[in-house]
């Protein structure tokens, strides 16, 4: 019993949490504002309680395993969470369902959760499917707005589809090796056709969750037709977790296949890169140039992963770090002027400096980080994928992935152009900032700045992945 | 061993003060910042000065050798295993002296700027690149990695160049803060590729495994990178040299002294502090710290030094008998005692009696550090009361200002070497040194020291006798006790400094090392020295044309002088002529036509891509779904059927 407490705490947390809001909607009168409060704290001591007590080990035959590896993959998504919540707080306010979203929002991450400990490719399914649907139903919660309730159903009708083609990839493989049992399914895999194209199908999904091109095209209309704190959740917590997930089943499942997923991934990952770069070079809705620019850093993070060392997993865990506090101050800034302007298109935002110095601050800072500008934590997130990838010696792969990094260079720093040198006679008017939003604004700044400079943070990871 | 966290707090204090007047100063505590940062640079003071004492007298010294000690250290960046970029702090005797003359002079600064600056619009700013510059100066002298010193070697340039250029309204300052800031920088690019050759062979980023392999007989790493060669000079040997024209920059030696009259620019107290008595001897401290590595694997580097300081000792202390401009007067007086300090590394062996010259450079360092603050801080009062750099406008000052007067002559006695002046002992032990172990720079230096005494009485006299002071109108006297303070102070540790037996203490290999006093042999020296006071005497204590008939008799020579030689018309002849028309024209050329051409080109068919790529965006689920199960499709024939 006791074990079973240590090694499920992270989910049992998020479960108290869910139940305590589903109770917060019969009738205990708190009004909008401490309820924010209220969720905020939970969020707070739910990230801090992550780093107390954890245990490894397995649990309900091997279905679910924990180690600290995975442990500090959770506290980092917690962590990502906590920002959400600081970060939009005026949005989650003024939303009538407060409690739903995040209901919704913390089941997904508990199917995250569970997608990142599960020791079995059924419990696997469960969780995907877990951190995928509720997501859906809350990216509808801009109720006044057709796009919302478009978005959502595109988005429960693309992933049923993935999980369709997910679903036959794992009946393949139950078929080929009557086991669905991570530890048992390598010494199986003899590289026989069928095993290849259940894999395919079982990577796609990844992919399809990830938004890996071709995979990605529900990408943007979502992020775009979704609230913007559920486009951040869907941007930064999900892709994190899927990045995890894909670190830990390819270098541990999927070894014996590691030349397949290695080409494939070049593949992907060059195409990946080249159409979120040439899509996000056009887009003037700020979102949509976010969920664009997001693909393309999915692309740098399969460079990472196509490395196959230890140094490739701590390099793409490393990023999904570095790349939370990036991309959640990114969309934090712009979740702000969206909420209090409704403007959500670039060329709004020139001259913004003018007005709202801090907030240009965070988001050139913010934007330096993911083109990848030194000296930022991005930077170094970069600097590390790139050097793991090299190690294959796959140098054309590399000599692309610095050619997108250039063209990315360009439409990040036009967007940094336009708040800080570009003319405008009626700039955004000065926004008042909600403290905890502040508070998560510095939280990603310093972030930002920090987590580059203190190579600590990079050691202890490669620690943990040993 | 005292606590790493005094030693470590010896550098955070002026940080702290550069970010808190860097941030709320000039808001907050406009007027008190130049209090605050005094304040904690007092305290900064008094932690090195008991970091030094114990160093010195309790715990640095085991069987009687003062030890290398690493109190603290932290693994920043590892390259690989045992290549790695480290904080460190690495305490041995000249980083003890050093942090007592950064500290004592940077403190003596802070507060004599408190009058100097005051009522400065910007006033905070220039207390908090004092901070700066202190923290990155200490940074400096205390770093354990030859990586780490760069770094701060870098920040050490760009405070530099931000209290160059501090009156940044006058385009002659701008313009002299960026030639420092690029004369230095080339300098350091020399540098940076002497950290990578000899990081290379050495296999280490730091000081003490990097001395240690470089010099041990049997190493295997010394054997290679003498072994291979480039030009007929050991690779070694290239190593240490680009090393030594990174220093030669930030010392001024020459022919990359160019930038130095010019840094006079900025504020008077800030070339006391950086362009007298710190920053600019970081080369020599540089050497220093390299000196086991030059004097044993790299003789022909160590000669080099030796030369470039004997021709800087000279060239500059010939311009400085012409120059009128008081602090450029001071400036060649400083490239040249830096001239000093370096031929006396230059001439130095490694250990023992033969390693005189390495303690005689720290030593003359050390004294200079104090009495060439002086000078800069009396001529700063000088220029505070007369409002001019001229030696034209000043004259007869010795009434109107006792105090500066008297301090200035107690340092330009120390400077020309007179008995029992502090110069006078450390430039005879430099001078003993070059006689024992090379005679042509003896003769260099002998001279040179002649016309130290000369050039130096020059401005003296100029200054304080010559015409009679005629005061017009009301003045503000001398200048508060805050900028009188200092002035006493040093004079103080000027006249006094002499008698501390500093071969006990800083040596080449740590073994104390006694000084002997010749009776015969300074006497040369002395009289050489007051016969320059003698001339100056007569030539300047009262108005006469004796000094102008002279320099008719000697015009062309003079004129040359008095431009300098005209180096910087050579420089700008170099860049402006020939870098220009023959490298920067074509490559302006070809960076407008091929590379931006080709970045262009990139750019328009990205974008045109871009166009014709969007139809993919449809916004209808149906298609998406297609495309998704097309790749999936794809993925499996490609790698089913093609790619096996």
């Amino acid at each position: 019993m006791n074990e079973f407490i240590t090694l499920m705490k992270p989910e049992l947390l998020l479960m108290a949490m869910i139940f305590i809001l589903l109770i917060s909607k019969l009738g205990v009168g708190f009004n909008q504002s401490n309820l924010m409060k209220l969720i905020q704290g939970m969020l707070l001591i739910n990230f801090i309680a992550g780093f107390f007590m954890n245990g490894e080990g397995q649990l309900f035959d091997n279905m679910y395993h924990t180690s600290s590896l995975i442990v500090l993959e959770k506290n980092i998504l917690n962590l990502g969470m906590v920002l959400i919540s600081f970060l939009f707080t005026d949005w989650f306010k003024k939303c009538d369902h407060l409690a739903e979203v995040f209901v919704l929002m913390l089941t997904a991450l508990l199917g995250m959760f569970y997608m990142i400990s599960s020791g079995n490719l059924l419990m696997f399914y469960l969780g995907l499917e877990m951190a995928t649907i509720p997501v859906a139903a809350a990216a509808t919660f801009n109720l006044e707005k057709k796009v919302s309730s478009e978005a959502a159903m595109k988005m429960i009708l693309s992933s049923a589809f993935s999980s369709g083609i997910m679903l036959f990839g794992i009946s393949l493989i139950y078929g080929a090796m009557g086991t669905l049992d991570f530890s048992e399914i390598p010494a199986l895999l003899n590289g026989d056709s069928l095993q290849v194209m259940a894999f395919i199908f079982l990577f796609t999904a990844f992919a399809f969750k990830m938004s890996v091109v071709p995979f990605h095209l529900w990408t943007a209309d979502v992020y775009e037709g979704s609230p913007i704190g559920i486009t951040a959740f869907l941007s930064v917590i999900s892709k994190g977790a899927i990045a995890f997930v894909f670190v830990s089943t390819l270098y541990k499942v999927f070894q014996p296949f590691h030349e397949i997923w290695y080409n494939m991934i070049m593949v992907l990952s060059v195409m990946t890169m080249l159409v979120g770069n040439l899509f996000a070079l056009r887009q003037q809705n700020i979102k949509r140039f976010l969920a664009f620019s997001s693909i393309a850093q999915v692309g740098f993070i399969l460079i990472g992963v196509s490395s196959n060392s230890i140094q490739g997993a701590t390099s793409v865990i490393y990023f999904v770090l570095v790349y939370i506090f990036s991309n959640l101050a990114a969309f934090g800034v712009a979740g702000l002027v969206s909420f209090f302007t409704g403007k959500e298109n670039i060329d709004d935002y020139k001259n913004f400096y003018k007005t709202n110095p801090l907030l240009s601050w965070i988001f050139a800072l913010a934007l330096f980080s993911l083109s990848g500008i030194p000296p930022t934590a991005g930077f170094f997130g970069k600097l590390f994928l790139l050097t793991s990838g090299a190690s294959n010696g796959n140098y054309a792969f590399l000599i692309i992935a610095a050619l997108n990094m250039m063209i990315s260079l360009f439409y990040y720093l036009k967007v940094v152009r336009a708040m800080f040198m570009d003319k405008n006679e009626n700039p955004i008017l000065p926004i008042q900032i909600n403290f905890a939003t502040k508070i998560a604004l510095f939280v990603c700044g310093g972030g930002i700045v920090l987590a580059g400079f203190f190579g600590f943070v990079f050691d202890y990871i490669q620690a943990l992945v040993k | 061993m005292p606590n790493p966290i005094y030693i470590i707090l010896i550098l955070l204090l002026p940080l702290a003060s550069f970010l808190i007047m860097g941030i709320f100063g000039r808001n907050h505590i406009k007027n008190a910042s130049g209090i605050i940062s005094t304040t904690l640079l007092f305290i900064t003071a008094c932690l090195a000065f008991y970091v030094a004492y114990g160093y010195f007298l309790e715990f640095g010294k085991v069987n009687g050798v003062y030890q290398k000690l690493i109190p603290f250290k932290l693994t920043w960046l590892e390259f690989s295993k045992g290549v790695s970029i480290d904080l460190g702090i690495l305490l041995d005797p000249i980083t003890a002296m050093m942090l007592v003359v950064v500290t004592l002079i940077s403190l003596m600064v802070h507060i004599y700027s408190l009058g100097y600056m005051k009522g400065e619009e910007r006033f905070s700013t220039y207390y908090a690149f004092l901070g700066l510059f202190t923290f990155s100066m200490l940074g400096l002298v205390v770093a354990s990695n030859i990586f780490q010193i760069y770094m701060f070697w870098e920040l050490v340039g760009v405070s530099s160049f931000l209290l160059i250029g501090f009156y940044f309204e006058k385009p002659s300052a701008v313009a002299a803060s960026k030639k420092a800031f690029i004369v230095t920088r080339f300098a350091d690019l020399g540098f940076l590729i002497g950290i990578l050759i000899l990081s290379f062979n050495a296999g280490t980023l730091d000081f003490q495994t990097l001395i240690q392999r470089l010099t041990s007989p049997e190493s295997a790493e010394l054997k290679s990178a003498v072994a291979s060669s480039f030009l007929g000079i050991s690779t070694l040997s290239w190593g240490m040299i680009l090393v030594f024209m990174g220093g030669a920059g930030k010392s001024a030696m020459f022919p990359l002294h160019i930038w130095l009259p010019d840094a006079m620019e900025g504020p008077t107290p800030v070339s006391a502090l950086i362009h007298a008595a710190t920053m600019v001897v970081a080369g020599v401290f540089l050497v220093a710290r390299l000196f086991p590595v030059f004097a044993i694997s790299s003789p022909h580097a160590l000669e080099m030094v030796g030369n470039v300081g004997a021709i800087s000792a000279l060239f500059a202390a010939v311009i400085a008998c012409t120059q009128t401009d008081i602090k450029r007067v001071l400036a060649f007086s400083t490239m040249s005692q830096i001239g000093f300090m370096m031929f006396a590394l230059g001439v130095s062996k490694y250990g023992g009696e033969e390693g005189l010259g390495y303690t005689a450079s720290m030593f003359h360092l050390f004294t200079h550090a104090l009495f060439k603050a002086l000078l800069f801080l009396g001529a700063g009062a000088v220029i505070h009361y007369v409002h001019s750099n001229d030696m034209k406008d000043m004259g007869g000052l010795r009434k109107v200002m006792p105090i500066t007067h008297l301090t200035f002559l107690i340092a330009c006695l120390a400077i020309a070497g007179v008995p029992p002046f502090a110069g006078f002992f450390s430039k005879e032990e430099i001078l003993l040194a070059a006689f024992h172990h090379n005679k042509m720079i003896y003769w260099i230096a002998l001279l040179t020291s002649g016309l130290t005494a000369f050039y130096m009485f020059r401005l003296y006299f100029n200054i304080f006798w010559n015409k009679e002071h005629h005061a017009h109108g009301e003045h503000h006297g001398e200048g508060g006790f805050v900028m009188m303070m200092p002035l006493v102070l040093l004079a103080a540790g000027a006249a006094f400094a002499g008698f501390i037996p500093f071969g006990k203490f800083v040596s080449s290999d740590g073994l104390p090392l006694e000084s002997e006093f010749h009776l015969q042999f300074s006497i040369v020296p002395v009289v050489l020295g007051l016969t320059g006071i003698f001339i100056a005497m007569l030539f300047y204590k009262k108005q006469n044309d004796k000094s102008d008939k002279i320099a008719l008799a000697l015009n062309g020579f003079y004129k040359a002088t008095y431009n300098k030689f005209y180096f910087d018309e050579i420089y700008l002849f170099i860049t402006k002529k020939i870098i220009f028309n023959f490298i920067g024209r074509p490559a302006a050329w070809f960076d407008k036509n091929i590379v931006d051409g080709m970045v262009n080109a990139f750019g328009n068919n990205t974008l045109a891509v871009s166009e014709k790529i969007k139809s993919f965006q449809s916004g209808k689920v149906q298609q998406y779904a297609i495309y998704f199960l097309s790749g999936v499709i794809g993925l499996a024939v490609l790698f089913i059927y093609l790619w096996k």
